[in-house]
């Protein structure tokens, strides 16, 4: 029982890991403002949900669980708030997309 | 993240926690991303990226402040230092423009003062004390005795407070004026007004100074403020069984305020906390603790002695230590909202002018 919840833990953990690098290429890769923040958001969501349900399958069930996941629904009311304040202000500076793909 | 276990007094025969390997490549981590930070700093030419990495600068001190098991700091630190500065000097750079100015001069004379007196500073660590020895004499000049006697004389879990508002209450008194004095300072520059009235001067089209309605920004906001304003109040009320205190909850408490006027606009952030009652606020915070200090010698003990408070001498230190808190709190979180407003006031007045002339431009 333990392996099977060590297991399904250590996936989560493993995939919010390859999230938040896929997201921290993503910044330095994509070719604009947009995308990049797109990118960046994945790892304010997503990843921040697989690390926090793999460490609350860690810690099993008591107050700490309930912590992870009032964290997680900070981190999630907060996170896409933040990204949707920061496309707004470049949208609202003028900043525009590329749309063209470079040479 | 508030661990009280880590308040409670560790006796002076107990030997210090051995330090780990892993604590070591903790704090050396921490200490060259600062490194990469201040170089970053010092490359970059927009200001606006300079701030950010102030604030990150200012959370990974308070990261350092963890690992030194220095919770307080480590609190006001990140509250201050990667919150509330970060949003001030954002607000100043609305004003001053976001690129750095190349420098006129060579920095050659510069660098060269500064390696000399950095290279002086490093020479003269060398005589200090042996960093982190238990046997060093700042533990040991009244450490020893707030120590010994914090448990018993006091008898809140939390030394950090018992220190900070009872034995060394007047140095407290002294910082809190300091914060009254900075918003004295600040007002007598700058003046806090509602956007409506230069709008209204400046031209005669009534809605161009209003913001533009952020309806996702001023939803999330709005939720997150009641846990803002309690979680300041946990903090403050607190501070005398963990990490926490006047300072800290003053200052999460104005950030639930600067939340409200980043997303709903100066108008309603000022309909909703009038600035006559703020100014009340920072100075009845200042009143509250020095009237405590007044009322401990009107019963007959000395300035801020909370001994006389209450029959019983503990429970007049707590009955203090609460009250004197309390103001701090009031009086940062007042300062702090009102220092703000001024900053944007300062900022909205001059997009106001630039709008008059931007505008034909943005016509075509």
């Amino acid at each position: 029982m333990q392996i099977a919840v060590d297991l399904v833990s250590w996936l989560f953990l493993s995939m919010g890991m390859f999230l938040g690098l896929t997201g921290a290429y993503g910044i330095l890769k994509f070719p604009d403002f947009y995308t990049r923040v797109h990118a960046a958001s994945i790892s304010d969501t997503l990843c921040t949900a697989c690390f926090v349900i793999g460490l609350a399958l860690q810690s099993g069930f008591n107050l700490v669980t309930a912590k992870l996941f009032m964290i997680l629904i900070l981190l999630w009311l907060t996170g896409p708030a933040a990204s949707h304040a920061l496309v707004r202000a470049a949208n609202t500076a003028g900043l525009k997309p590329v749309t063209e793909k470079k040479d | 993240m508030l661990l009280c276990e880590q308040q409670t007094p560790r006796g002076l025969n107990q030997l210090p926690r051995k330090k780990t390997e892993m604590e070591l490549a903790v704090n050396i981590t921490l200490l060259l991303m600062l490194c990469a930070t201040v170089f970053a700093v010092v490359k970059l030419q927009s200001l606006f990226a300079i701030v950010m990495l102030f604030g990150i600068y200012s959370l990974l001190s308070a990261m350092i402040f963890v690992a030194l098991d220095a919770v307080d700091v480590a609190f006001t630190e990140a509250a201050v230092g990667a919150g509330i500065s970060t949003v001030l000097m954002l607000a100043t750079l609305v004003t001053t423009g976001r690129w750095k100015k190349k420098p006129e001069r060579s920095g050659l004379l510069p660098l060269f003062v500064v390696t000399i007196t950095g290279a002086a500073l490093v020479w003269g660590t060398l005589d200090m004390p042996e960093y982190g020895n238990p046997a060093n004499p700042a533990h040991h000049h009244v450490a020893d005795r707030y120590i010994a006697e914090s448990p018993t004389e006091i008898g809140i879990p939390n030394m950090v407070t018992s220190v900070l508002a009872s034995y060394r209450g007047f140095d407290t008194l002294g910082e809190v004026i300091v914060v009254f004095t900075a918003l004295v300072g600040v007002l007598s520059l700058l003046q806090v007004r509602r956007p409506r009235t230069f709008a209204r001067k400046q031209d005669n089209r009534p809605d161009t100074h209003r913001r533009r309605p952020y309806p996702v920004l001023q939803v999330v906001a709005l939720i997150m403020m009641p846990f803002i304003i309690v979680f300041a109040l946990y903090v403050q009320f607190h501070g005398d069984f963990g990490p926490g205190g006047g300072f800290q909850a003053g200052v999460i408490f104005a950030v639930a305020f600067i939340l409200y006027t980043l997303t709903y606009g100066l108008d309603d952030s000022l309909a909703l906390t009038p600035l006559p009652a703020l100014k009340i606020l920072a100075a009845g915070g200042v009143i509250i603790y020095g009237g405590t200090g007044v009322v401990s010698m009107l019963l007959g003990g000395n300035f801020l002695d909370y001994n006389v408070l209450a029959a019983n001498p503990v429970s007049g230190q707590h009955i203090g230590i609460i009250v004197i808190e309390l103001g701090v709190g009031i009086t940062v979180a007042s300062v702090l909202i009102t220092v703000f407003y001024a900053f944007v006031t300062r900022a909205e007045r001059n997009r106001a002018g630039e709008k008059q002339v931007d505008l034909p431009n943005k016509a075509d």
